[in-house]
């Protein structure tokens, strides 16, 4: 099963703190978004390993848009 | 009197204070709820209740006090009414005595000046009995109009344990409070079934209209309870704070000191205004230990809402929440502050608003959804607030922000700052971009830099804290960790404050 981790609001990406093949926990910090001049941290909301990343640093994601695919257990 | 006259009344109210049939009570247990009774029991705090029209609609054998419970009993000491819907009297729907129940209780209630509270449980209105029950003078409508007639008069308070269906589902809307039991609360215009048949949806029940989704999603409801008990032991908590109508104060209790292990202000507040930090510790640094009830904590989350004590007084505190979406008003945030704002100025209760705030979102995405006309709710609520109204602006207050989080302008009866806080239209970074843009486009490399930084450093000095308090824009500059001593005492001072908005029928609202 597909999971992935949303934009919680419109901005540019910042950071992205994890790579592929990376496990991540549910509410980990996995990408830093910078909007509004405050950075947003934007966290995993189930556990799975990186699928893949969908974007880049410096791009801009609106509200909602897919930052990382995860896989399920 | 004749004996068996006397043992008949008591068989007869035994037998309608059992309810709905055993299998009825069966299925209660299957889906981990308490029978209505026992609901009464556990938000009461004694024994003591009265009861009217426990015989409605005696003489049909099926349906016992014709499925609601209209009591009359004592929460926390405080006398307050109560509509419960007996789930296992035909799903706990509404008939003609049911709805003539509600109505008298709501009467009642009006006429004491007294919390009422609706513990709702039912299918809805029985079509069968449509005519006697729907449409008329005291019809099911006429149950809403007395909510909103009630509403800002008495505290309404709704408890949802399992469905409330197509016009029920109005009964949470129209009243201060909701809270929701999770798994088996559930509110909804149409059902899934209906939702299936005339617009082709397939979606669950939980999905179209569930607890957690009501209170994390749409709004409609402010508290998510694990169980039943927690749902009552909140319900009870909250009233603690109301008092009984709206000409009455919020009692004082005595006071504690926050929590032994909170931080200290001044190592919670990062000097850096754009890294996010947890607000909620803020808060429990600054009230009563164990005071803290926060209201829609699942919704909206950049902005909390919560009433608290401090030294014993309560307060309603609004706070920017930077740890999500950076702390920014979006459409639900507004919404949820206005609501919240409101709900404290009917019921005499000060409001604290703790500022950290970018500005209202920008970009397409919230334009199209009104931004601004929400905006407005949040902004208009707030100025028509006349309870003591106390500003802090604990690290930024920028654009509208400023506005909507009580600034100087909108008659705070005080506003203050902690030393590192900034207020401007935009931050330095923002304003510098703006107002030097072709300057900056022309330049490169270090003198590009160089530019920057000069001119953010002038602004730096332009928007410094020590110069709006020399201008008189804030009232005062408060160290971190003086600032629960200083709003005490503020709160103490401006209790008695009263004064009149303006004369007039009602605003136009934003909505």
């Amino acid at each position: 099963m597909m999971k992935t981790v949303q934009a919680t609001m419109a901005g540019t990406v910042l950071q992205v703190l994890v790579a592929e093949g990376d496990r991540v926990e549910a509410g980990q910090d996995v990408v830093v978004l910078e909007s509004m001049k405050m950075e947003v941290p934007v966290q995993a909301e189930e556990s799975g390993t990186v699928k893949s990343i969908q974007v880049e640093v410096g791009g801009f994601v609106g509200e909602g848009e897919t930052l990382i695919e995860l896989s399920g257990e | 009197m004749r004996e068996e006259m006397i043992h008949q009344l008591k068989e007869r109210v035994e037998r309608i204070r059992k309810g709905g049939a055993p299998k009825y009570h069966e299925k209660l247990k299957e889906q981990n709820k308490l029978f209505v009774r026992e609901r009464l029991e556990l938000l009461f705090d004694d024994k003591f209740q009265l009861e009217d029209g426990l015989f409605a609609n005696g003489l049909e054998e099926s349906l016992p006090a014709d499925g609601v419970v209209t009591a009359i009993g004592k929460v926390n000491g405080q006398t307050v009414c109560v509509m419960a819907n007996d789930s296992t009297v035909k799903a706990g729907s509404w008939g003609a005595r049911t709805v003539e129940k509600i109505i008298r209780i709501q009467e009642t209630a009006e006429k004491m000046r007294v919390p009422l509270i609706y513990l709702v449980d039912s299918a809805g209105a029985r079509i069968t009995d449509q005519i006697e029950m729907f449409p008329g003078r005291r019809g099911a409508g006429r149950i809403f109009y007395n909510q909103v007639k009630l509403s800002g008069v008495i505290p309404q308070v709704c408890i949802l344990f399992g469905p409330s269906a197509a016009g029920g589902a109005y009964i949470p809307a129209f009243c201060d409070l909701v809270i929701m039991v999770e798994n088996n609360a559930s509110m909804y215009l149409g059902s899934p079934r209906m939702a299936e048949m005339v617009i082709g949806e397939k979606v669950s029940l939980e999905e179209m209209g569930g607890a957690r989704m009501h209170c994390t999603v749409s709004g409609c409801g402010d508290v998510l309870a694990a169980d039943e008990e927690e749902a009552i032991a909140s319900a009870r908590r909250y009233l603690q704070f109301f008092p009984a109508h709206h000409t009455k104060k919020p009692v004082r209790i005595e006071g504690k000191a926050p929590a032994p292990d909170a931080k200290k202000i001044s190592e919670i507040v990062p000097d850096h205004q754009n890294a996010p930090f947890d607000m909620l510790e803020l808060i429990r640094s600054l009230v009563d230990e164990g005071s803290f009830f926060e209201v829609k904590q699942l919704f909206a989350k950049e902005l909390i809402t919560g009433l608290a004590r401090l030294e014993g007084r309560v307060v309603g505190i609004i706070a920017n929440q930077s740890k999500v979406k950076g702390g920014v008003l979006f459409v639900d945030s507004a919404d949820k502050a206005a609501r919240f704002i409101t709900l404290c100025d009917a019921f005499n209760i000060p409001l604290l608003f703790l500022a950290d705030v970018p500005g209202f979102m920008i970009g397409t995405q919230t334009e199209k959804a009104g931004l601004i006309r929400h905006g407005a709710k949040m902004i208009a609520a707030m100025s028509e607030a006349t309870v003591p109204k106390l500003s802090v602006i604990v690290r930024k207050a920028y654009g509208a922000g400023l506005y909507a989080m009580a600034g100087p302008a909108f008659e705070p009866d005080c506003c203050l700052a902690l030393p590192t806080a900034q207020i401007a239209v935009m931050g330095p970074e923002a304003a510098v971009n703006a107002v030097y843009n072709n300057k900056i486009a022309q330049l490169e490399g270090a003198e590009k830099v160089r530019f920057v930084q000069e001119k953010r450093a002038e602004y730096q000095q332009d928007i410094d804290i020590y110069r709006l308090a020399s201008e008189l824009i804030i009232d005062g500059i408060v160290a971190p960790d003086d600032l629960r001593r200083e709003l005490s005492g503020r709160l103490e001072v401006y209790a008695d404050k009263e004064i009149t908005f303006s004369h007039r029928k009602h605003p136009v609202y934003p909505v």
